[in-house]
């Protein structure tokens, strides 16, 4: 699935950066019903984290209340160049990855 | 006594349309952009908070993928979108001389995959027509919009207008009592906008989704307690020419992000 991801080229060793994140994914909550009164069944994104050079520097736990197409950003210490990994992971098997690079100097 | 008051009904005669139409002149046209508040304002600026980009995302992917059974795919005719598409969707809806009626570009690509890549259409508001259409209108973004040049579009604004004009529904509101006369004021809690298409294929936080400018007419439709018309049926297709015609000049935002 496409995701957008934004985290700076460059920074400078020691500077706080920001990274976004937004990736596509319905979220459907389970708590749905169709016209015909079935129950849409729960498809969302219930994990996310985010690597950075192999070690895990975020992670998030997602659950039904959360809105389609999830934006997540947070912040983190530009120590190395190196790369980024994120990966989401949800109901039915579910896993998507994207990843960016860095140069620190 | 006579002769004066049969000049003024003369006047009042002359100048009763533009005033009954109560139509917005073009330099006080605003997209509904200028409505939002400073949040939506930033999620659509940004293209890495716009949800809307994932679907142009999606729409360059299909661009260029091979499809139907003549096995092309759209870049085999095109080329790079951003050259050939460039301004295409700021002059849709368009008249189409096979079948001699205006057609939105959700019509188009769906004319396309049956005429040149022999493939089957794609289901109005589905994923994948939503984001073709998507990724061409994202080429015109900050193109101003031209729609309705053609002369042979007259009788099919002509009609878009008069169905713009109409009251309809269990709450007898026509689109231009809101949109013309009470733009600025607050419907429940949202701001009344005028109605301008400028960022379609659009993505609506309501909706959780992007949506065309047929799923937002037919919203507007059943909120005014009509029955609303079918997808790509001909009073949509001119209620859309229409309001390109009225939106002249502003420029294409695809995606916009809308509350």
């Amino acid at each position: 699935m496409a995701a957008l991801i934004n985290v700076p080229a460059k920074a400078k060793r020691g500077d706080v950066i920001e990274i976004r994140t937004l990736t596509s994914h319905i979220m459907e909550t389970g708590f749905r019903h169709t016209a015909a009164g079935d129950v849409v069944p729960r498809d969302i994104i219930t994990s996310f984290t985010c690597r950075y050079n192999g070690a895990e520097i975020f992670r998030a736990d997602l659950f039904p209340a959360i809105a389609a197409n999830p934006y997540l950003s947070f912040f983190t210490v530009a120590k190395e160049s190196g790369k980024f990994e994120f990966e989401w992971i949800g109901d039915n098997g579910y896993s998507s990855t994207a990843s960016a690079s860095i140069t620190v100097e | 006594m006579i002769f004066w008051r049969a000049i003024a009904a003369a006047t009042l005669f002359a100048t009763a349309p533009a005033l009954l139409a109560g139509e917005i002149p073009p330099d006080a046209r605003r997209s509904g952009y200028a409505f939002m508040g400073p949040d939506t304002r930033a999620m659509q600026d940004d293209d890495t908070t716009n949800p809307g980009m994932l679907f142009v995302l999606d729409g360059e992917a299909l661009w260029g993928k091979k499809t139907g059974s003549a096995n092309k795919a759209c870049a085999d005719c095109h080329g790079d979108a951003r050259s050939s598409m460039k301004g295409v969707a700021a002059h849709y809806p368009a008249f189409d001389k096979a079948s001699g009626r205006p057609v939105t570009l959700d019509q188009r690509v769906n004319l396309c995959r049956a005429n040149h890549q022999q493939a089957t259409p794609l289901p109005y508001e589905s994923r994948d027509l939503l984001a073709l259409s998507a990724f061409v209108a994202h080429q015109s973004r900050g193109v101003a919009i031209t729609a309705a040049d053609d002369p042979e579009l007259k009788p099919f604004i002509e009609q878009g207008r008069d169905l713009f004009m109409q009251r309809e529904g269990q709450l007898n509101l026509a689109c231009t009592n809101c949109h013309d006369d009470n733009f600025d004021k607050r419907l429940a809690g949202a701001p009344i906008t005028q109605g301008q298409p400028t960022g379609y294929p659009l993505y609506r936080l309501e909706w959780q989704t992007l949506g065309s400018l047929e799923r937002r007419l037919r919203s507007c439709m059943s909120g005014v307690r009509a029955q609303a018309y079918d997808y790509g049926s001909p009073e949509l297709v001119a209620l859309e020419l229409y309001l390109m015609s009225r939106a002249r000049g502003l420029p294409m935002e695809t995606p916009a992000v809308r509350p």
